[in-house]
């Protein structure tokens, strides 16, 4: 059956073409001279993304016609952008929320903003669409009052309109006509004074998710065209493994096959419907043979095989100061094994060849990176290929989204003028995702008499945590071809960032300390971005060990905390956490535990600190997480409920990490390939409760929140073990057995 | 061809009857509220209601389902005229990427016909199959508890049938 393309999904590029006529060419400065007059400063940096996409009518559009489109770089991947983009555009426009049209990554019709990651969205796209959108205003304020006759500070922009106090207005489509909006940014803004937002910083309902509940065209597995085949990959078994031979005559009879693609180890084959897609992927991996290659190492020795792998030293801070002499040294290391992105929706993927372009329909993080890597891998030009976002399920970083997006690429390059669509299986999801990378740290510090930290050394080792693709190199497909590309050597992410050392540095004041960071360019086995990176790993070592300190000193967790920092910001955090779980009063009892930590995310987002109460089962081991209290500091929150629901459940995924999960495998392959190898928390296993505090900071910059509870969450069900067992477990996950082995039952 | 009654409608499909029903409400019949997940059974993504039970669609072929009643999200309300649950979730805004939620819904669905009260821990237990990446997993047991309410409410209230079977 034939369906119609969703018209939610494909609008945006349709929009954007009748509402650019009214913008296309030229404009005249006219009343905006006023506005601006001063001079941009020499060199004065634009703010968020307007840095380097500097028009305004790159991220605000106003038609003839009056209606409104926000345009972003950045993709919705459930984690609430669009809702939030919405919210501070209509601010500073002073319009509804519903009247406007948001358009997210596009590589036709968006500025390019690299990766939706990082937590970056709000300070990157946030900013640069809220001092867009007051310009904008501004302008349409300038242009009005020539038209009026009015001086423009007796002007608001209202509705869609710019009125005077005695009625008159004029509408924002008629006042755009000329093109007026087609300028440069300029480096300073007249922004709302947050005292009398009417919008931002208060919980807007989320503009997906009634098409989410509803069986609405919400993903890119919901995109039907016109004509569209469906296409399985036949994976090979292992890494490395290479195709020596497969009989396609049973799979080619099959109904519905239309096609079967080879090139090299790249196998897929193409039908009519889905599930004779799927039965036609089966016939074909029954009738392959594979040779295998490229062992994996032994699972049981993977920190000794990290530790043992050439690795560039980066020292992160070397910090030498006037200190107390040492009294007491404590060290300890602490693992974190590979551990997995596990989108409940498998990579999926649309792609159509028509007259030598391609169009792409991805759930990417990063459409124009996409774009440049399939250029190179089918070697077209970047402007022959548009990607554009629809959303997935959620990734929670770079997963195999990109991957399917070249799968499709590949199928459809050999199947002109017809859409297909690939989706992985479940066990392709699991066996071929990047992963977060296993990770080592060690860590040393000194006490002086009166239980002050005066020395900390730490040594973090660890593989990449991105290899996204900004090539053809880092697409998966691409590294099966009869003519592979080979994966490039993998580079750092630079602190202030950081990637193996995000969160390496702690906020704490020691007068004494160093960091360094060992890189390990080797990647026995495939990894990137999981949600945080390194700051997972670097904060449940740090915050582990800063309890663990905190006991040596005999000083209570949270007050030790508080004598080694000075960020005001950090400590309300931390005060606020603790007194909303009550951690003074806190009830001990037999098998129960409290456990505390905080981190600002990357040392430059967002602070947070939260406590858990958890009750231990001796018998099984088994650690309930009975509450969870959180305090959250993003800056000038736009959608408080967002940021709540981004937290909770930060706080459920990263202690399913955290208990639970470790991706396991031989020295074959990996042996996590489905849900019952790879178990996540379920119902009976998320918090009883999980309360969110969300720190106003009116007019703050936006610090992003996605990943700021994963580090903090993973330390403190630590620390929360360690209270009520009186054992210290070092290694991820705190599985049952692990709490079993000590507390000895 | 095989006979299906997909939210009160009778539907002739045109696909071999071992075909998973999740494939032939999604291809042949462009509902997109069963989603795929695992194909395992493992996920609850794909869960749809037949004969009022909750169930997988990924593992149930189509040759077992003539003459069985399914429901899918889309028989429960439209973005424009939700019903209870789907209401209930909006107004929790219980979704974060959402993929998982129409599953969600549907299991919830079948909870509420059968025990119209449930508690906390009945809630818990009874989605136990679904699962949530995302961790939204107390704001959907309040939606659950929320559309509970709303059901007495209505029912009691005008005596009206909330339920779309």
């Amino acid at each position: 059956m034939n369906s119609t393309p969703s018209p939610g999904l494909l609008l945006s590029r349709r929009e954007f073409l009748t509402t650019a006529g009214a913008l296309v060419v030229g404009f005249s400065l006219g009343a905006v001279s006023d506005l601006f007059a001063q001079r941009p400063q020499e060199g004065a940096k634009l703010p968020g993304s307007l840095a380097s996409t500097p028009m305004l009518d790159a991220w605000i559009r106003i038609g003839a016609d009056g209606t409104i489109t926000v345009c972003t770089g950045k993709g919705e991947l459930g984690q609430g952008i669009k809702t939030a983009l919405i919210q501070i555009a209509s601010e500073e426009l002073g319009v509804q929320p519903a009247a406007i049209k948001p358009v997210t990554a596009d590589t036709r019709t968006t500025p390019d903003e690299g990766y939706t990651a990082g937590s970056n969205s709000m300070k990157d796209s946030g900013t640069a669409i809220q001092n867009a959108a007051a310009q904008v205003r501004e302008i349409l304020i300038g242009r009005a009052a020539d038209k009026l006759t009015v001086s423009a500070d007796k002007l608001v922009a209202r509705d869609g309109f710019v009125v005077t106090d005695d009625g008159r207005r004029a509408a924002f489509g008629e006042l755009v006509g000329d093109n007026l909006t087609h300028v440069r940014a300029q480096p300073q803004s007249k922004l709302k004074d947050p005292r009398t937002y009417a919008l931002v910083g208060k919980p807007l309902a989320r503009v997906d998710i009634p098409a989410k509940v509803s069986g609405g065209a919400a993903y890119v597995q919901d995109l039907r065209l016109p004509g569209m085949l469906h296409a399985r990959v036949i994976r090979p078994p292992s890494y490395g493994a290479r195709l020596r031979d497969v009989k396609v005559a049973d799979a080619e009879t099959l109904p519905g096959v239309i096609k079967i693609v080879r090139d090299g180890n790249f196998l897929a084959v193409v039908a009519e419907h889905e599930f004779q897609a799927v039965v036609a992927m089966r016939a074909l991996a029954t009738n392959a043979s594979w040779e295998m290659r490229n062992r994996l190492p032994d699972p049981s020795d993977i920190y000794g095989t990290l530790r043992r792998l050439p690795a560039d030293a980066i020292v992160d801070l070397d910090l030498n100061g006037q200190a107390a002499a040492p009294a007491r040294r404590l060290e300890a290391s602490y693992r974190r094994p590979y551990q997995m992105h596990g989108a409940i929706g498998p990579a999926c993927a649309i792609a159509l060849m028509k007259d030598g372009t391609l169009t792409v329909w991805t759930h990417s993080q990063g459409v124009y990176p996409l774009r440049k890597s399939i250029a190179e891998l089918l070697h077209l030009p970047e402007d022959r290929i548009q990607c554009v976002h629809a959303e997935g399920a959620g990734c929670y970083g770079h997963n195999g989204a990109d991957d399917a997006a070249a799968d499709a690429a590949l199928i459809a390059r050999a199947l002109p003028d017809r859409p297909v669509r690939v989706q992985w299986m479940r066990e392709q999801e699991h066996a071929w995702e990047p992963y977060g990378p296993a990770m080592i740290a060690d860590v040393k510090a000194a006490l002086d008499a009166d239980g002050n930290v005066v020395e900390w050394t730490y040594d973090v080792w660890s593989n990449a945590h991105s290899t996204r693709p900004g090539g053809a190199g880092n697409l998966l497909p691409a590294w099966h071809l009869e003519t592979p590309f080979t994966q490039p050597v993998p580079k750092p992410i630079p602190l202030p960032e950081g990637g193996g050392d995000r969160n390496a540095i702690p906020l704490y004041k020691f007068p004494n300390a160093r960091v360094v960071h060992h890189f390990i360019p080797s990647m026995p086995v495939r990894v990137s971005a999981l949600r945080a990176l390194g700051a997972y790993a670097n904060i449940f070592a740090i915050e582990s060990f800063i309890d663990e300190l905190a006991a040596a000193a005999s000083v209570d967790p949270v007050e030790f905390r508080l004598r080694h920092l000075d960020d005001p910001r950090a400590r309300d955090v931390i005060v606020m956490a603790a007194s909303r779980f009550g951690w003074a009063n806190y009830p001990a009892g037999k098998g129960r535990g409290r456990g505390f930590a905080f981190a600002r995310y990357k040392n430059l987002g967002a602070y947070l600190a939260l406590a858990v109460d958890i009750e231990i089962d001796r018998e099984s081991g088994r650690v309930k997480v009975l509450r969870a209290v959180a305090a959250v500091d993003s800056g000038q929150p736009v959608n408080p409920d967002g940021i709540r629901n981004q937290i909770e459940g930060g706080i459920v995924q990263s202690a399913s990490w955290t208990l639970y999960e470790a991706v396991s495998f031989d020295t074959n392959a990996i042996t996590s390939t489905d849900w019952g190898s790879y178990p996540i928390a379920r119902f009976a296993d998320v918090p009883g409760n999980v309360d969110v505090h969300v720190i106003e900071r009116p007019g703050a910059p936006f610090l992003g929140t996605g990943e700021a509870a994963q580090g903090p969450t993973a330390a403190a069900l630590a620390n929360a073990i360690a209270n009520a067992t009186g054992a210290r477990l070092r290694e991820l996950p705190l599985s049952r057995t692990r709490v079993k082995a000590t507390i000895g039952v | 061809m095989i006979e299906l009654n997909v939210n009160g409608r009778p539907q002739a499909v045109d696909a071999d009857p071992a075909t998973p029903l999740l494939y032939v409400l999604r291809d042949h019949l462009a509902l997109n509220g069963a989603k795929f997940g695992c194909g395992l059974g493992q996920c609850g993504a794909c869960t749809v209601m037949i004969d009022g039970k909750a169930a997988f669609s990924c593992v149930t072929p189509i040759s077992a389902l003539p003459g069985r009643k399914i429901t899918t999200v889309e028989g429960l309300g439209t973005a424009d005229n939700p019903g209870p649950l789907q209401q209930a979730f909006i107004d929790e805004q219980a979704a974060q990427c959402g993929y998982c939620i129409a599953g969600m819904i549907m299991r919830a669905q079948a909870l509420l016909e059968a025990n119209p009260s449930p508690t906390d821990d009945d809630i818990r237990r009874h989605m136990m199959p679904n699962l949530c990446r995302c961790g939204t997993h107390m704001r959907i047991v309040r939606a659950v508890q929320r559309a509970a309410r709303t059901m007495k409410n209505v029912k009691n209230g005008a005596g009206v049938n909330v339920t779309t079977k």
